[in-house]
């Protein structure tokens, strides 16, 4: 696939690496996201997740490799990098920013900046800030400013847009407001690019995930088949001789007839517990260090 | 919207951030004119028969005014925005550097503007004060201050990278403000300072826009008093020029918009 003939690719990157003197932060990465996807990047601290970002974002330079970001290089300056900029949405990790400014008079001072701005309140409603339109971004929690900069990322009604580490500081109902709102702007068409700490919104959220350790991609897979997921073993825990016991096994379900038969009937306390993405996750990361 | 209009909208979003800040308005806004009742209290003599000293000391605090709001200001506001994540945030969206320049400039002028309302009004209600009665005093009046704080916040602008934290900022850039304002005849009576110290001074922007406020509010037969024997009004549009050429270039190449 040539870069710049697909009109179906939002991000691709070709050999990315970047070097901060002797270290080298991303050392060498591939990777295509097509137009309408979410994809998560995950990986833990210091992996080179946010220099990655940065990098597709513009802030930062590459140091080798090739980068199209909705088909433009992401460092261009000036007036063209200005039009790219009108189509892309950034969250950024974290603002402290506390201006005394209301919700609204910043939403609306910021739908300025773009082309196609989308309605004011409109925003404001889809990130559940309704009720707190007419208040000081100063007087606002720290899940509250999140939702915030979610609403500044937005109001340009871009096609990409990068959520870097979104709803951290969010309470569960909060997360799940957010999860509703990203997938609504799926459906809207949008691409978008995430980064995140939490497995289970990578799960509940992303059609592929990428694992980045050490400035290098080791896998990038659906959620469901990540880390051969799929095939994991399962893990069986029952109570028996006054203890839980437990098994892994591949074949969980013929474990669980030898049980029954066992028992004649009824397992006291059966689970059945297939490994899940943070499971999966942390032993791809485990084997990697 | 093209780069000037984005640049009033930041400016007049700047001035409404700026007038909701109690702090801001009182130590930025206010300063001067609390130093000129402290002052103008304490100092009731006149310099010269009919001139007080408040009319020498307006004229000082109406040019360090310019250095308050725009350099002081500015070397200090900025580093916080760029501590903050407010300057990266901004750098993500279709807007350019100019815009934020042209919004902070917009923001420093109407400071200006009031700041100076309120020591001529503040001035000559209670201090005696004499506005100047010459056309030609008020036009060299505007374009000091108009080139005054174009030059200020540029040079803010230029300064603000130097701080190593927001937070440090301020501690690095009052005592710098106060001492040219000592040097520069802002307090003291410029001809009366060390020699030194007056040389000192001639190299930096503050002392020029003083001198060429007391033309405005002193009598012509003042010019006499000064070192030059002279309002040297040709001599201080120059060297605020270079400072502001210098400030600009200092700013487009060595601007940052976040920490790293």
């Amino acid at each position: 696939m040539s870069m710049s003939t697909s009109k179906d690719i939002a991000i691709e990157i070709k050999g990315l690496v970047k070097n901060y003197g002797d270290k080298q932060a991303v050392a060498g990465i591939d990777l295509t996201v097509s137009k309408g996807e979410i994809f998560a990047l995950l990986g833990p601290n210091g992996a080179g997740k946010t220099t990655t970002v940065e990098i597709l974002e513009g802030f930062r330079n590459l140091s080798a490799g090739e980068v199209k970001v909705l088909g433009f290089d992401p460092a261009t300056k000036g007036e063209a990098g200005r039009k790219w900029r009108n189509q892309i949405g950034i969250v950024l990790q974290s603002t402290i920013d506390a201006a005394d400014l209301s919700v609204q008079e910043t939403v609306k001072h910021f739908s300025h900046y773009y082309e196609k701005a989308r309605d004011v309140d409109e925003v404001i409603d889809e990130v559940g800030l309704r009720e707190k339109a007419k208040d000081h971004v100063r007087n606002l929690s720290g899940g509250q400013r999140r939702r915030l900069d979610v609403a500044l990322g937005i109001i340009g009604s871009p096609e990409l847009l990068f959520l870097d580490e979104p709803t951290t500081g969010f309470d569960p109902e909060a997360r799940r407001a957010f999860w509703e709102l990203i997938n609504k702007l799926r459906s809207e068409g949008t691409t978008i690019f995430l980064t995140t700490h939490y497995l289970d919104e990578a799960e509940a959220l992303a059609d592929r995930v990428g694992v980045i350790t050490n400035g290098k991609i080791i896998e990038i897979a659906t959620p469901a088949t990540l880390g051969d997921r799929a095939n994991a073993p399962a893990r069986i825990t029952w109570f028996e001789n006054n203890k839980v016991n437990e098994i892994e096994s591949k074949n969980p379900t013929s474990e669980v007839q030898k049980l029954i038969s066992r028992f004649n009937g009824e397992v006291p306390q059966l689970q059945v517990i297939r490994p899940n993405l943070e499971d999966i996750y942390l032993r791809m990361i485990g084997e990697n260090r | 919207m093209n780069t000037f209009k984005l640049g009033l909208l930041r400016g007049r979003m700047e001035v409404k951030v700026f007038m909701r800040g109690r702090e801001s308005v009182v130590f930025t806004l206010l300063f001067p004119v609390i130093l000129l009742f402290i002052f103008g209290s304490v100092f009731k003599d006149t310099i010269a028969p009919g001139v007080t000293f408040s009319q020498y000391f307006v004229a000082g605090m109406i040019a360090s005014g310019l250095v308050n709001t725009g350099f002081q200001q500015l070397a200090i506001t900025i580093p916080m925005e760029r501590e903050f994540g407010t300057l990266k945030r901004l750098r993500g969206r279709p807007i350019s550097v100019a815009a934020y320049f042209i919004g902070k400039a917009y923001l420093v002028t109407i400071l200006m503007i009031l700041q100076t309302i309120l020591l001529l009004v503040v001035g000559a209600t209670f201090f005696g004060l004499e506005l100047p009665n010459q056309s030609s005093k008020w036009l060299t009046f505007t374009w000091l201050i108009l080139l005054g704080s174009t030059c200020s916040t540029i040079l803010g602008i230029a300064f603000s990278v130097v701080p190593k934290s927001g937070r440090g900022a301020s501690a690095i850039v009052s005592p710098i403000v106060i001492i040219l304002q000592f040097f520069s005849g802002v307090f003291f009576v410029f001809s009366q300072l060390p020699i030194w110290m007056q040389h000192f001074a001639a190299l930096f922007p503050l002392k020029w826009l003083t001198q060429g406020m007391r033309s405005v509010f002193l009598p012509d037969s003042f010019a006499t008093q000064e070192v030059a024997k002279n309002w040297e009004l040709g001599r201080a549009a120059i060297i605020l020029v270079i400072w502001l050429a210098v400030g600009l270039i200092i700013s487009i190449k060595t601007f940052k918009w976040s920490k790293e």
